[in-house]
């Protein structure tokens, strides 16, 4: 077993694995914190990422004892310290972005990282954004105009 | 009145779907122990011996179990749930394999140990002596017969019908065919797929021994069912069982069968540890151990006029049901049926067989048969055009059921066993505007102005009949409560449909009260326990419905009371805003909330409010017994909703593609749809539908298949390997609305959730086939497969 600290969400979090442990169950099952989706455990849907040190990654892909010390952002940490939705949550709702939801926590983590470094991405950028991640709901058109929509919400509230 | 059917209002699951804070079967019980299974790696063999003696030293194994351990109850092959007098040879699986084995995944043993990871170290030292047979796998190999799947299943065939409508003058649909002046002759293939949400399946069940109760929760489209079929299995009282859908991630047909092998052993299992057990689905198993659809294998033989007026149709159909049939033969029967579309055909006969191959089962996903269907219709239309010349869309508006013939008989029985009448519909106008939209008539100059660019375009359509709404039935409660919130459920399961919205449309606008004061529940038997479950685009009908119709009875005590109350006349009694008044009298009002403190006389107050309800307060007349006859106390109503028959959806598509003159590769450029689902409670739900449905149909028709090999392995077990379309591969998809509605229900609705799926394998094979000029027969279609088309000889 290994002691890891891992700042979760702004947070300390302390977690003692294996050394198989994935980062998908150590923050699903050991930190409680179950917005992160797991949904091939293979690399492929994107369901699992999240932010390591504010860069999208496959939870599922990284063990927990890799990450040792560094900073995760989940779903559970995008609102604001109030509780207000992000503007990507908001986007996302605005735009009928989501159905089932199982999708959506890793489309959320993409898209905050991505319209961080881009905040007016074209339509090419964001589908190159998204190829990363399976929805088997929306058919996509709801999700890309959410992030569209997004850029615009953090675009207005920067002014 | 507040207006709130129709508009596109947000909804309101997101906010917590949105956060992370939605919860999914693994999200639940995260002490529970873990189940795992050891899972056939053979496709056909007979188990020789079980031996456990590696695994059981394991640190944190709890209990190991196969077939032998189980009660004669539980261990009882699964139910076949819709047995039909055409089904003659139907067979389930056991929970876990009883001495064979009949596909790549099949459950042998089950593990449960104190975590996953566990649990699978533990089923990878158990080993299995598997006596290896010849398998089935396909349609020509099933049909041959030469092995067989059960010994005591001859020719593999599980069920054998022809449904036949004759010429109104008594022939024959094969002797139409033989009379008419132009007559075809063809085969169509459609492969397998799969529905493959992105949530697995999963169930997660606590015995509470104190109280000898059990709690399931299961990723199930149909709560109620699960419920009542593990009471039975369990011999527990039905009121000490609950069965709980919480949030699901997907479910496209696959979750609707029950009870699943793990269904039944999880629960068991927890009742005889006295311990929380859950077993959540992996990718892998959820490719090997679920359910598959779309496979058949069709022969079409047509008749028809010089304006391309079917006269005859004779089709028979090859159906793949892989090892077992727990779901009967509604796929088939769905394909037979739903087969004919928006058209009036002369005379019409099929035929299908459903043959039993080793491989996973098949069981509806969106669409249910109606894309093979649809695809063998629609090709046949083409067809006709192309034989005689004709514009496709001519020739279907040669056959369309034209608008004043409704009710429309098809002389079939459909797949709830009632008649196939189409209810309403406006095809002829469908098809306009669907021309006007995808810009049918200007396209030749565009694919002139393309080819001279060295481009390679085509255009395709595709049309559809989808009965939605079957029966039996489903139900609502209405309950308002006296802090004025008003408190919905109904039994059947969401799985992304967005119900708690679209039903807190519905409840809001019947009641007149603000929507932020509703709340729905769904798929909680504690909350309402008679219900059939979510598929064939039903819930909306019959749960929209059963609600809208509880809201009713609910108004209609209100305004009785508040009448009293206001000492008016219900008929001058209005609800709006949560508030009941006098028409053209504004002081006269009283709320609901209060309404519903007085509709429920007291003994005992617990506030202010409640105090009015008491029995020395001032009101009730003293000639009348506190609750009047026939009367209950509350603010509540329940109701049903069940329909006569299904009522049938329409719709069409169109698309443009470009064909690669050197790669083959395929792009769809434009996809248009046009839809009629009768009156629309939240347009951009329905929007939302129709573009998943388009999106997973892309997907059926250019990229998704299950790729097996002669030994019954699935080759493509992962989405490494099974290519479900990501945003790059999704046109932008156009949408129009025409809204025919439905006169069977009172809300005017008609289902929509497979809808976009439906005709998308018809409509690219339409489209490319109009790009390439080569004839396309089956789907999906690869860039490689194309190339090779491009390269054959053409058929002579
Ligand atoms: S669960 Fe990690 S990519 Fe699918
Ligand atoms: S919303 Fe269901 S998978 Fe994306």
């Amino acid at each position: 077993m290994f002691d890891i600290t891992l700042r979760v969400n702004g947070v300390l979090r302390q977690a003692s694995v294996p050394g198989r442990r994935l980062l998908s169950d150590c923050l699903r099952h050991d930190l409680g914190l179950t917005g992160t989706h797991v949904g091939c455990e293979h690399g492929v849907c994107g369901c699992c990422t999240v932010l390591l040190d504010g860069e999208p990654v496959r939870s599922c892909l990284t063990f927990a004892v890799t990450v040792d010390g560094r900073e995760i952002t989940t779903v559970e940490g995008l609102a604001g310290p109030g509780g207000e939705l992000s503007p990507v949550q908001r986007a996302f709702a605005e735009c009928h972005g989501l159905q089932c939801g199982f999708c959506t926590p890793g489309f959320l983590c993409t898209a905050t990282a991505l319209l961080r470094d881009n905040p007016s991405p074209s339509e090419e950028d964001v589908l190159e954004g998204l190829s990363g991640n399976l929805c088997r709901c929306t058919g996509y058109q709801n999700i890309v105009k959410a992030v569209h929509r997004a850029a615009e919400l953090i675009a207005e509230e920067s002014r | 009145m507040t207006r709130l059917f129709g508009e596109p209002v947000p909804r309101r699951e997101d906010p917590r779907l949105l956060t992370g804070q939605g919860r999914y079967l693994d999200d639940l019980g995260q002490g529970a122990l873990a189940a795992a299974f050891v899972r056939s790696p053979h496709a056909h063999a007979g188990i020789v011996d079980i031996d456990l003696s590696a695994a059981i030293d394991v640190e944190g194994l709890v209990a190991v179990y196969t077939w032998e351990d189980l009660p004669e109850r539980v261990g009882a092959p699964l139910p076949l749930l819709i047995p039909h007098p055409a089904l003659t040879h139907g067979r389930t699986a056991y929970p876990l394999a009883r001495d064979v084995v009949r596909h790549v995944g099949e459950p042998v043993v089950m593990v449960v140990a104190r975590d996953r990871y566990v649990a699978e170290d533990v089923c990878s030292l158990i080993r299995v002596d598997y006596e290896v047979r010849k398998p089935v796998v396909g349609v020509p190999e099933a049909a041959a017969g030469a092995h067989l799947v059960h010994e005591d299943v001859p020719g593999n065939v599980g069920a054998h019908l022809v449904q036949e409508v004759p010429a109104a003058d008594g022939r024959s649909a094969a002797q139409a065919v033989e009379d008419a002046p132009h007559r075809l002759t063809f085969r169509l293939g459609i492969e397998r797929s799969a529905s493959m949400p992105l949530e697995g399946r999963g169930v997660y069940a606590r015995w509470d021994a104190d109280d000898r109760s059990l709690r399931v929760y299961s990723s199930t489209q149909t709560s109620t069912s699960v419920r009542m079929a593990l009471a039975a299995r369990f011999g527990l009282p039905l009121p000490s069982v609950e069965v709980i859908a919480p949030d699901v991630g997907g479910g496209f047909g696959v979750k609707i069968v029950h009870p699943w092998p793990e269904e039944v052993l999880v629960p068991w299992a927890a009742m005889l540890l006295g311990r929380e057990v859950k077993w959540a689905e992996d990718r892998r198993e959820h490719f090997v151990s679920s359910a598959h659809e779309r496979a058949q294998e069709q022969t079409v033989r047509v008749g028809f006029d010089d304006e391309g007026r079917v006269l005859g149709l004779d089709v028979t159909i090859l159906h793949d049901h892989g090892a077992y049939t727990p779901y009967g033969i509604i796929v088939p029967i769905i394909t037979s049926t739903q087969l004919l579309g928006p058209y009036r055909i002369g005379a019409y006969r099929v035929e299908f067989s459903s043959l039993y191959t080793n491989t996973v089962q098949v069981t509806p996903y969106r669409g249910a048969g109606r894309p093979q269907g649809v695809f063998c219709m629609e090709r046949t239309m083409d067809r006709i055009a192309a034989h005689l010349g004709l514009d496709r869309t001519t020739v279907r508006a040669a056959n369309f059921i034209q608008p004043g013939e409704f009710p429309y008989d098809q002389g079939l029985i459909f797949q709830d066993g009632r008649p196939l009448i189409y209810d309403s519909g406006n095809y002829p106008e469908s098809l306009r505007l669907l021309k006007e939209l995808i810009g049918w008539d200007d396209f030749p100059a565009r694919r002139a102005e393309a080819a001279r660019e060295g481009r390679r375009l085509g255009i395709g359509i595709g049309c559809y009949v989808e009965g939605t709404g079957v029966g039996p039935y489903e139900g609502g409660h209405v309950q308002v409560t006296s802090d004025g919130r008003v408190h919905v459920s109904t039994g059947l399961t969401s799985q992304g449909q967005g119900h708690e919205t679209v039903f807190a449309q519905i409840a809001a606008t019947e009641l007149g009260v603000p929507l932020e004061r509703v709340s729905v529940v769904t798929g909680d038997t504690r909350r309402f326990g008679y219900a059939v479950g979510t598929f064939a685009s039903r819930a909306a009908v019959m749960s929209g419905n059963a609600i809208a119709l509880a809201c009713r009875k609910v108004r209609e005590k209100a305004l009785r009371i508040a009448a009293d109350a206001l000492e008016a006349d219900p008929g001058d009694l209005e609800v709006a805003d949560g508030v009941v008044r006098v028409a053209g009298s504004p002081g006269a009002s009283i709320p609901l909330a209060t309404v519903a403190v007085l509709a429920n006389p007291l003994r005992y107050a617990f506030d202010e409010e409640t105090g009015r309800a008491t029995q020395f307060a001032a009101g009730a007349g003293m000639d009348r017994p506190p609750v009047d006859e026939g009367e209950e106390p509350g603010l509540e109503g329940r109701d049903y909703y069940s329909p006569i028959r299904s009522t049938y959806a329409s719709g069409m598509h169109a698309a443009i593609v470009e064909t690669d003159p050197d790669t083959a590769e395929i792009r769809i450029l434009r996809y248009a749809v046009v839809h009629d689902c009768g009156k629309l409670i939240n347009p951009m739900i329905v929007e939302g539908q129709i573009h998943g449905g388009v999106a997973q149909g892309v997907g059926g028709a250019l990229y998704e298949r299950m790729v097996y090999d002669g030994h019954g392995q699935l080759l493509n077990a992962s989405f490494m390997d099974f290519l479900m379309p990501y945003a790059t591969e999704i046109p932008l998809i156009e949408t129009a609305h025409l809204e025919t509605p439905s006169p069977l229900n009172p809300l005017g609705i008609k289902g929509a959730g497979e809808a976009g799926v439906i005709p998308v394998s018809a409509v690219i094979a339409s489209a490319i086939e109009d790009a390439e000029g080569i004839v396309i027969d089956r789907m999906p279609i690869s860039p490689s497969e194309l190339f090779d088309l491009r390269r054959a000889p053409a058929p002579g």
